[in-house]
């Protein structure tokens, strides 16, 4: 692991020092790059695409994407597709980028989360959607996804999935010890206070630090710490006012050792999931599949909850996690690559998606009414998607990542991650990140401007 | 003595105890003593049997890397560390050179250039770029020739030279028993080596047909770590613990050899 951490750090800034410097040169600020025209297919040339004698490859980790590459290739048999699963998040990110920088072995399509679209986006190894017309299909998605995937004016995937935030809960822990449940943050860290009194051994949650949490967080909060100008000016800004908020609740628990210490996906957090020593989750709308496979023994414990927030009565989350899939630049077969995204994140495959426990981003499944009344026997006969899909809508707008955010989230643990370490002020922590990733982006060839 | 072998043999002993429990049973009990349901056979079978049985293409890979990969790292370097030693020819410091300071650099600095000189050549996602790489062993190479100094006396090769025999011929009937022991011990580690490898099929390999354990049971470990994955940390575990169990045959199979050799020449 402490190997792989390494290179990928090298690996990532190496491949992204090439990739970016030969990337900004090809892009142009209109957001259409000068050989996109030709690159782009009419509705005529996808469909005759999908009916010639053709292999696809497909690389991503969504679980879901089994069922969804069986069922096109049932509807299209002449298209064969190989879907590979070469690693999860940066493993996978670290492989992409590698077959960009070699200018071979790329997949057709690619798994890409939002946080990481833009790296891929900016750099010009993917294809700009417009050309194939993707612009008509706005409406079918939420505005929080279709905003991710919009970059510098161009489409670079279709969203798949989508993570609005909610609270997941122990009913069981907080009932057992009389503790309402909360609804902004100052009673979450009340909450907290009580529940670590009432047991030494149960927390509110656990957290050692996770980047992309806490970006989730600063959004949530209002905070737009990364701003894009054009595709090399970036403004970067962890201490404005909605980092500041989240600080201001987050230190009062990492100060009174309110926050578990363990590391989120671990095994250990399966088993305080399981046992109940961590009592909520602020996290994505996809997580209830995680929870039935990897805390089985806690079913019918858990229920969800809208996530607090910091003036009662006012809804607002932030996605968190999520993402799209992508054609790559290096596709022989652009035309039905872009056919089979047309139908995995179109309404056959959302469908699919959601029937195998994905949470959809596409706006007909999330309004539909088998999807808000369903019962989920887990969560003890809650209708949790009523909550979910609330959430969905409770997205605070205008959220951007960088173009650099896989870097910058790989160097999260030697900046924030110290703060966490020495139980310190978060605002030191963010403040470190801010200066290590602007130094970064100067490096690449970005104008980096931070407050 | 005691404290060493209890350090050593605790994860195993882990490994052992996990293996017999359902994912449920993992989160709920005491690492190191049996509970639950016994579920050893049960989790061999989804061990075997899940994704297709995958787990079984990842150890046929495995092997085939093995056998071609440390069992050509061995030959080779067992031919070129007997050469240097008991041939005379210009340029040879040069080569003791070259040989020490590849022995100085790890695989990982050499991973990500190896991987664009064969994306180059369009060989990535292919076995060929796990197992070319695995042929070079300078550790091997260096440790046949020290031991053929010692161990292959120059006086029966010149013997084997006025009675006529080729030095290939030479080489194969006469040497190679003597260096048994050196050989032996280069094949054992590059067995080790090539059967533990991780980082260099890792990013070569984009296919999971052509995946070796390692590399496979990772990204079942990653299912875990991933929004809407299912965690399978009970097949992990199994999978891990069926992994080893042929290295350590292998190495208790290959140390009767080995040790033999620790001894040979003691007395003369």
């Amino acid at each position: 692991m402490k190997n792989n951490h390494r290179f990928r750090r090298v690996a990532t800034a190496a491949l992204a020092a090439s990739l970016l410097v030969g990337g900004l040169a090809a892009c142009s600020g209109s957001g259409t790059t000068a050989s996109a025209g030709a690159e782009g297919a009419s509705a005529a040339d996808i469909a005759k695409a999908l009916d010639t004698e053709t292999t696809l490859t497909v690389w991503g980790w969504a679980p879901q994407l089994e069922p969804i590459v069986e069922a096109f290739e049932a509807k299209y048999p002449k298209v064969h597709v190989n879907l590979e699963n070469v690693g999860t998040g940066n493993a996978h990110y670290t492989k992409l980028q590698n077959a960009v920088k070699a200018g071979s072995g790329a997949p057709d399509v690619a798994q890409i989360e939002y946080n990481a679209l833009p790296q891929f986006a900016l750099s010009d190894s993917l294809v700009n959607l417009k050309d194939f017309g993707a612009e008509e299909l706005k409406d079918n998605y939420t505005a929080s996804t279709w905003g991710s995937v919009n970059l510098n004016g161009g489409v670079y995937a279709l969203p798949q999935d989508s993570g609005p935030m909610a609270m997941f809960y122990r009913a069981d822990v907080f009932e057992k010890h009389g503790i309402s449940i909360p609804t902004t943050w100052d009673e979450y860290v009340e909450a907290g206070k009580k529940l670590h009194a009432a047991d030494p051994k149960a927390y509110i949650t656990s957290d050692t630090g996770d980047a992309g949490f806490t970006t989730s967080m600063i959004w949530q909060a209002g905070g737009k710490p990364y701003t894009l100008d054009g595709s090399t000016k970036v403004a970067v800004d962890l201490q404005d006012e909605g980092a500041r908020k989240w600080t201001g609740t987050w230190n009062q628990l990492l100060k009174n050792d309110l926050l578990s210490p363990v590391t989120s996906w671990s095994d250990e957090w399966y088993k305080g999931l399981s046992d109940g020593s961590i009592a909520t989750l602020i996290i994505g709308a996809w997580m209830p599949a995680n929870l039935e496979s990897g805390a089985a023994s806690a079913s019918g414990q858990w229920r969800v909850a809208p996530m607090p927030t910091y003036e009662k009565g006012a809804a607002a989350t932030a996605e968190n996690g999520g993402g799209g899939d992508a054609v790559m630049k290096q596709s022989k077969n652009k035309a039905a690559a872009y056919g089979f995204l047309q139908f995995a994140n179109g309404p056959e495959g959302s469908k699919i998606h959601a029937a195998n426990g994905g949470f959809p981003s596409t706006t007909a499944d999330l309004q539909s009414e088998a999807f808000l009344n369903a019962e989920s026997a887990y969560f003890g006969g809650q209708k949790i998607n009523e909550v979910l899909v609330q959430a969905s809508k409770d997205v605070v707008p205008g959220w951007s990542y960088l173009p650099f955010q896989t870097y910058a989230n790989s160097i999260y643990s030697d900046t924030v991650g110290q703060a966490y370490g020495s139980k310190g002020d978060l605002n030191d922590g963010l403040k470190a990140w801010q200066d290590a990733t602007a130094k970064y982006g100067q490096q690449q060839g970005f104008t980096v401007t931070t407050k | 003595m005691g404290v060493m072998a209890v350090y050593a043999l605790l994860p195993l002993f882990w490994l052992l105890v996990n293996s017999t429990k359902t994912q449920t049973s993992l989160f709920s009990s005491f690492g190191l003593w049996f509970s639950g349901d016994f579920a050893l056979w049960d989790n061999i079978v989804g061990t075997l049997t899940y994704n297709d049985g995958e787990f079984l293409r990842w150890l046929a890979n495995t092997v085939l890397y093995v056998v071609v990969g440390a069992g050509g790292a061995t030959f080779l370097a067992t031919l070129a560390g007997y050469g240097l030693a008991k041939f005379d020819f210009p340029g040879k410091r040069g080569v003791f050179a070259v040989v020490l300071g590849a022995v100085a650099i790890p695989g990982t600095a050499l991973a990500v250039p190896t991987f664009l000189m064969f994306s180059q050549m369009g060989l990535t996602n292919t076995p060929w770029s796990v197992i070319i790489p695995s042929l070079i062993s300078p550790f091997g190479l260096y440790l046949v020739w020290i031991y053929a100094l010692e161990s292959v006396p120059t006086e029966v090769l010149e013997a084997a030279r006025m009675d006529g025999a080729g030095e290939f011929r030479t080489f194969f009937t006469i040497s190679l028993r003597m260096l048994a022991p050196g050989f032996i011990t280069v094949l054992l580690f590059t067995v080790v080596a090539t059967w533990n490898n991780y980082f260099l099929p890792l990013i070569m390999l984009s296919q999971s047909t052509w995946y070796p354990l390692t590399v496979g049971l990772n990204s079942w470990n990653a299912q875990a770590t991933t929004a809407g994955g299912e965690a399978i940390y009970n097949l992990v575990i199994t999978g891990s613990f069926l992994t080893i169990v042929p290295i350590v045959g292998a190495f208790l199979f290959l140390q009767r050899f080995w040790q033999s050799g620790l001894s040979a020449g003691s007395v003369k």
